[in-house]
C-alpha cells in the first residue's frame, strides 16, 4: 500500500516537470499559434544556470543561494526568450507551419551550442539542495522532501498563471488573442507586446522547470531534448493551447511515467508514446481541446 | 508557376549531364570526397520522399527519420540474423518492404490529422521507434547499433573486398542507378493524375472531396510512397556509412531532412535533391572547423527561412525569371 | 430525380430545417429562396451529405440516399458549389477542370503517364472552358482571376464531374452587380446543354425569375410555397417574407 503511494507521489513528482515545461509550451502555442522546438533548450539554460550558481554561491546560506538560483533561472530563460521571440520569431508569425517549425529549430541548435560555449560540455552536479532537504518519514517509507518541494513549487506556479489568466487585463487579453486573434486586433489589443510577454513567461516557466531539475540530476548538453518531446506529448494530449489540458496531460503522462519505470522498466518509454498515440487516435483533438 | 517552367527545357540536357557526371566520378574524385558525395545521394533519394508529402501533398513530417531508420535498419538486422540472405538484390527489396508496413502504420494514424497535429503526430510515432531501438538492445544493439557489413551484389562475394573499393567501384554505379530511377519515378508520380490528387488535397481538401477524391486515403497512399523512397535511401545510406544507429530514427535527425528540404527548395522538384547534396557538405564543413557546428548549422538555417524561403534553387530560378524579364526588356 | 420528404435537421433543440417536402424533376432548374436564417445553406448540406438530418427521407434516382456519404452522392451523379468559392489554388484553371475530369472518370488514381498523356481529358477540360467562356484564362492561377470568373470556374467544375444533378449555392454572390447576369447567363446556358437538374440558392429576385422553371420558397425550415416563378411572385405570403411587405 505504502509503496503505491510512493508510485503516485513520483508520478506527481514528473508531472510537475512536466506541467512547469508544457505550460509554458502551451501558451506560447496558445497565443502565437507557434510550436517553439527551441523550449527544450530553454529548459536546459535554466538548468546550466541553476547548477552554475548552486556551485558558486557557496558563501550564501544553502536555501538562499538555492532561491537565487531558480529565480536567475527563470530570469535568464525569460530574457532569453524575449530576446528569441523579437529577434528571431517575430516576422514568422504570418509564415507557413514549415518555417515557423523551422526557425525554431534553428534557435535550438544555436542556444545548444551557446550553452556549450559558455559551460563547456562537462556535466555540472548542484545536488545540495536535495541532500540539505533530506527524507522525511512518510508511512512505512523515507520519502525526498524535496521531490514534495518540487510539487509545491510547481503547484504555486500553477495557482499563479491561473491567477495571471484569469484575474489580471494582460491575461484576458492574452486568452482574447488565443482564441481569436484578428479579432484581438480589431478589438486594439497590442498584439505585437503580448506576443513577447507570453513568449517571455513561457520560457521562464521552462528556465524554472530545468532549475527544479539539477539537484536531482546534473546539468548535462542535451538535457532539453526529452523534457521537450514528452511536453509535446503532453501538450498535444491536453489539446493544443488549453492550460487545463497540460495540467491534466501532465499528470496521466507523469503517473503513466511512474508506474511505467516500476512495472515495465524496459519500455517505459516506447509505452508512454503509444499510449499518447492512442489516445490521439481515439480522440484527435485532445483531451480538452477545440476544433 | 512562372519560374518553375523556365526548367523544364534544359531539364533535357541537365538530367543526362548530371548522370554522366555521377558515374565518372570514381575516377576523378578523392574517395573521401566521393563518400560524401554518397551519403549526399543517399539523402536526396529520402529527401525526394519527403517532399511528395511537404510539397504535393501539404502535410510536413516532422518524423520521417524514422522511416529512414526503417530502411537503414532492415539492412542491418538482415546481415546480424539472415546473413544468407545478405544479397544487395534481396536487400533492396526486403527494406522496400519493411518501409512500407512501418509507413502503412504510421501514415494510418497520422493522415487522420492535417497541419501541425500531424507534425507532431509523426514525431511522436518515430520516437516510440527510437525507444524501441534504443531499449531493446538484445535485439537491435541499442545506442551502440549495428555494424553493416558489405553485402553479396549481383552474385559477386564480398570475401576479401575492402569496404573503399566496394564502395567506390560496383556500388557506386548501382547507387547513382537507383537514385536516377527514384528521380525518374517520382517525378512522374508527381505530374501523373495521382500527383495532381495530391496537389488538389493540398489546395482544398473540402473541395477534393466534394470532385470525389477520396482524401484521407490518398493522404495516405502518399504517407506510403513517401516512406518507400525514405526507406531505399536509408538503405542505401547503410552501405555507405557502415553502422546504423538509432539516431537516424531521433527527431533532431527528422528536423534534418527538413532542413535539408528547404535548403534545397520545397518549391522546385529538384530542390531537395540539391538541398541534400549541399547539407551532407555544409554539415561536413560546419563539423571539421569547430565544434560549434550546431550554431553554424542553426545560424543558416534562420538565415535561409528569413531571407531564402525558396531555398537555393528557388532563388536561382527567381535569379534566372528577373534576368530574362530584364533581356526582354532590353531587346523591345 | 431527387425527393425530398419529411425532412427535418435539429441543432441541439432549434429546429433548422422543419419538414422540408418537396421534388425536383429531369432537367429541371429550380430556385430556392427565402429570407436569411431560413435553413437554405443547411438543406443545401443536407442534400448534399455534408451534415445528416435528424429525421426524413432523401431519395435520389429513386434510391434512398438520407445517409449516403458526400463522396457516394458524388459518385451517383450529384454535385455542389460553394458560397465562398471553393477553387484549387495552386493549380492552374485548366488544371482545376482536368482533375474534376480524372476524378469523375476513375483515372484519378493513375501514378505513372503525367498529366498530359491523357490528350482526351486536355480536349474536354478546353471544351468546357469554352462552355463557360474561360478558354482565354486557361493558364492562369484562380487568385488572379475576377470574382466572376472565379464563380464561374467553381460552377463549371462541377459540370466537369458529369453531373445530372447541381446544387449551386449563391452561384452569384460577391459578383459585382452588374457581372451577375452575365454569369448566370453562362452557368445556364451550360447546365441546359447538359440537360441537368439544378437546384439554385439565390437571394435575387430578378434573377430567379429570370433563370428558374420552379421557386421554392423556404422559410423557418419549411417549404412555404412551390411553383412557377410568376406566380410565386404573386403570392402575398411570400412576398410578405422576402421584402417584408405586405
Amino acid at each position: 500500500m505504502g509503496n503505491w503511494l510512493v508510485y503516485i507521489l513520483n508520478g506527481l513528482y514528473f508531472a510537475s516537470f512536466l506541467f512547469l515545461t508544457s505550460l509554458g509550451l502551451s501558451i506560447i502555442l496558445g497565443v502565437m499559434g507557434i510550436l517553439n522546438l527551441a523550449h527544450g533548450s530553454l529548459f536546459a539554460l535554466g538548468a546550466f544556470v541553476s547548477a552554475w550558481l548552486i556551485g558558486t554561491l557557496t558563501g550564501l546560506p544553502p536555501g538562499i543561494a538555492f532561491l537565487v538560483a531558480l529565480l536567475a533561472a527563470m530570469l535568464v530563460a525569460g530574457l532569453m526568450g524575449i530576446l528569441i521571440e523579437t529577434s528571431i520569431i517575430r516576422p514568422m508569425y504570418t509564415r507557413a507551419l514549415e518555417y515557423q517549425l523551422l526557425i525554431t529549430f534553428g534557435t535550438l541548435l544555436v542556444i545548444e551550442d551557446l550553452i556549450k560555449m559558455i559551460w563547456g560540455g562537462t556535466a555540472y552536479y548542484a545536488s545540495k539542495p536535495f541532500t540539505i532537504m533530506g527524507n522525511m518519514h512518510f508511512l512505512t517509507n523515507q520519502y525526498p522532501v524535496y521531490f514534495l518541494f518540487v510539487i509545491a513549487v510547481s503547484f504555486l506556479a500553477g495557482i499563479a498563471i491561473w491567477l495571471i489568466m484569469g484575474k489580471t487585463r494582460v491575461g484576458i487579453m492574452l486568452r482574447a488573442i488565443s482564441m481569436d486573434r484578428d479579432m484581438a486586433r480589431a478589438m486594439g489589443i497590442r498584439i505585437g507586446r503580448l506576443n513577447t510577454l507570453a513568449f517571455g513567461m513561457g520560457a521562464a516557466l521552462a528556465g524554472l522547470a530545468g532549475a527544479l531539475i539539477v539537484p536531482t540530476t546534473p546539468a548535462l548538453l542535451g538535457i532539453g531534448m526529452e523534457p521537450l518531446i514528452i511536453a509535446f506529448i503532453v501538450v498535444v494530449l491536453g489539446g493544443l493551447g488549453s492550460l487545463k489540458g497540460a495540467l491534466i496531460g501532465s499528470l496521466i503522462v507523469g503517473e503513466i511515467r511512474s508506474f511505467g519505470i516500476v512495472l515495465f522498466p524496459e519500455v517505459e518509454l516506447p509505452l508512454l508514446f503509444t499510449i499518447a498515440v492512442l489516445i490521439l487516435v481515439v480522440k484527435p483533438e485532445g483531451l480538452f481541446g477545440s476544433k | 508557376m512562372e519560374a518553375t517552367n523556365i526548367i523544364k527545357r534544359p531539364k533535357s540536357y541537365i538530367y543526362p549531364a548530371v548522370f554522366i557526371l555521377l558515374i565518372v566520378l570514381p575516377k576523378v574524385l578523392p574517395t573521401y570526397q566521393l563518400l560524401l558525395i554518397q551519403s549526399g545521394i543517399t539523402f536526396a533519394i529520402m529527401c525526394l520522399g519527403f517532399n511528395l508529402l511537404l510539397r504535393y501533398t501539404g502535410l510536413l513530417s516532422f518524423g520521417h527519420g524514422a522511416l529512414f531508420a526503417a530502411g537503414a535498419y532492415s539492412v542491418a538486422m538482415m546481415g546480424k540474423y539472415l546473413p544468407s540472405l545478405y544479397r544487395v538484390e534481396i536487400l533492396i527489396p526486403a527494406a522496400i518492404c519493411v518501409s512500407i508496413l512501418v509507413s502503412a502504420l504510421f501514415g494510418f494514424i497520422c493522415v487522420r490529422h492535417t497541419r501541425i497535429f500531424f507534425s507532431i503526430l509523426a514525431l511522436a510515432l518515430s520516437m516510440v521507434l527510437y525507444a524501441l531501438l534504443v531499449k531493446l538492445y538484445n535485439f537491435t544493439g541499442g545506442s551502440d547499433g549495428i555494424r553493416v557489413p558489405i553485402p553479396w551484389m549481383f552474385g559477386i562475394a564480398p570475401t576479401g573486398v575492402r569496404r573503399m573499393a566496394f564502395l567506390t567501384g560496383n556500388y557506386h554505379y548501382f547507387l547513382v542507378c537507383i537514385f536516377a530511377l527514384a528521380t525518374l519515378v517520382m517525378s512522374a508520380i508527381v505530374n501523373s493524375p495521382f500527383g495532381r490528387a495530391l496537389q488538389s488535397i493540398r489546395d482544398n481538401e473540402v473541395r477534393a472531396e466534394m470532385i470525389g477524391i477520396r482524401v484521407r486515403r490518398y493522404r495516405w497512399y502518399a504517407f506510403i510512397v513517401s516512406g518507400i523512397f525514405t526507406g531505399i535511401g536509408g538503405a542505401m545510406w547503410s552501405f555507405v556509412n557502415g553502422h546504423v544507429t538509432p539516431e537516424s530514427a531521433e527527431w533532431v535527425f527528422s528536423g534534418e531532412i527538413v532542413y535539408m528540404t528547404l535548403l534545397g527548395g520545397f518549391t522546385v522538384f529538384e530542390g531537395p535533391i540539391v538541398g541534400a547534396v549541399l547539407f551532407t557538405y555544409l554539415k561536413l564543413y560546419a563539423v571539421s572547423l569547430t565544434q560549434y557546428w550546431m550554431l553554424i548549422i542553426g545560424a543558416t538555417l534562420i538565415v535561409i527561412v528569413r531571407l531564402l524561403p525558396d531555398g537555393i534553387t528557388g532563388a536561382i530560378l527567381k535569379l534566372f525569371a528577373a534576368m530574362k524579364r530584364e533581356r526582354n526588356k532590353g531587346a523591345s | 430525380m431527387l425527393k425530398v420528404s419529411n425532412l427535418v435537421k435539429e441543432f441541439g433543440r432549434v429546429r433548422i430545417i422543419n419538414s422540408a417536402t418537396f421534388q425536383i424533376g429531369q432537367s429541371e432548374i429550380v430556385s430556392l429562396v427565402g429570407p436569411n436564417g431560413a435553413g437554405k445553406t443547411t438543406l443545401v448540406n443536407l442534400i448534399s451529405g455534408h451534415i445528416l438530418p435528424t429525421s426524413g427521407k432523401i431519395e435520389y434516382l429513386g434510391k434512398d440516399v438520407t445517409f449516403a456519404s458526400p463522396y457516394k452522392r458524388i459518385k451517383m451523379g450529384m454535385a455542389r458549389n460553394f458560397q465562398i468559392t471553393n477553387l484549387f489554388e495552386g493549380s492552374t484553371v485548366l488544371d482545376n477542370i482536368r482533375t474534376c475530369l480524372l476524378s469523375a472518370q476513375e483515372k484519378i488514381h493513375k501514378a505513372f503517364l503525367p498529366v498530359s498523356h491523357y490528350k482526351d481529358i486536355t480536349t474536354e477540360a478546353i471544351e468546357i472552358l469554352n462552355i463557360f467562356g474561360l478558354s482565354e484564362k486557361d493558364k492562369l492561377l484562380p487568385a488572379s482571376l475576377s470574382e466572376g470568373d472565379k464563380k464561374v470556374l467553381d460552377t463549371a467544375m462541377a459540370f466537369a464531374l458529369k453531373s445530372r444533378f447541381l446544387l449551386l449555392d449563391e452561384p452569384t454572390s460577391g459578383v459585382a452587380t452588374g457581372d451577375k447576369f452575365k454569369v448566370m447567363d453562362i452557368i445556364v446556358a451550360a447546365i441546359r446543354k447538359g440537360k441537368m437538374s439544378c437546384l439554385i440558392v439565390e437571394h435575387d429576385m430578378d434573377i430567379v425569375s429570370d433563370y428558374s422553371d420552379r421557386v421554392l420558397v423556404l422559410s423557418e425550415g419549411a417549404i412555404l410555397a412551390d411553383g412557377k416563378p410568376s406566380d410565386i411572385m404573386a403570392q402575398s405570403s411570400v412576398k410578405e417574407i422576402l421584402f417584408g411587405v405586405r
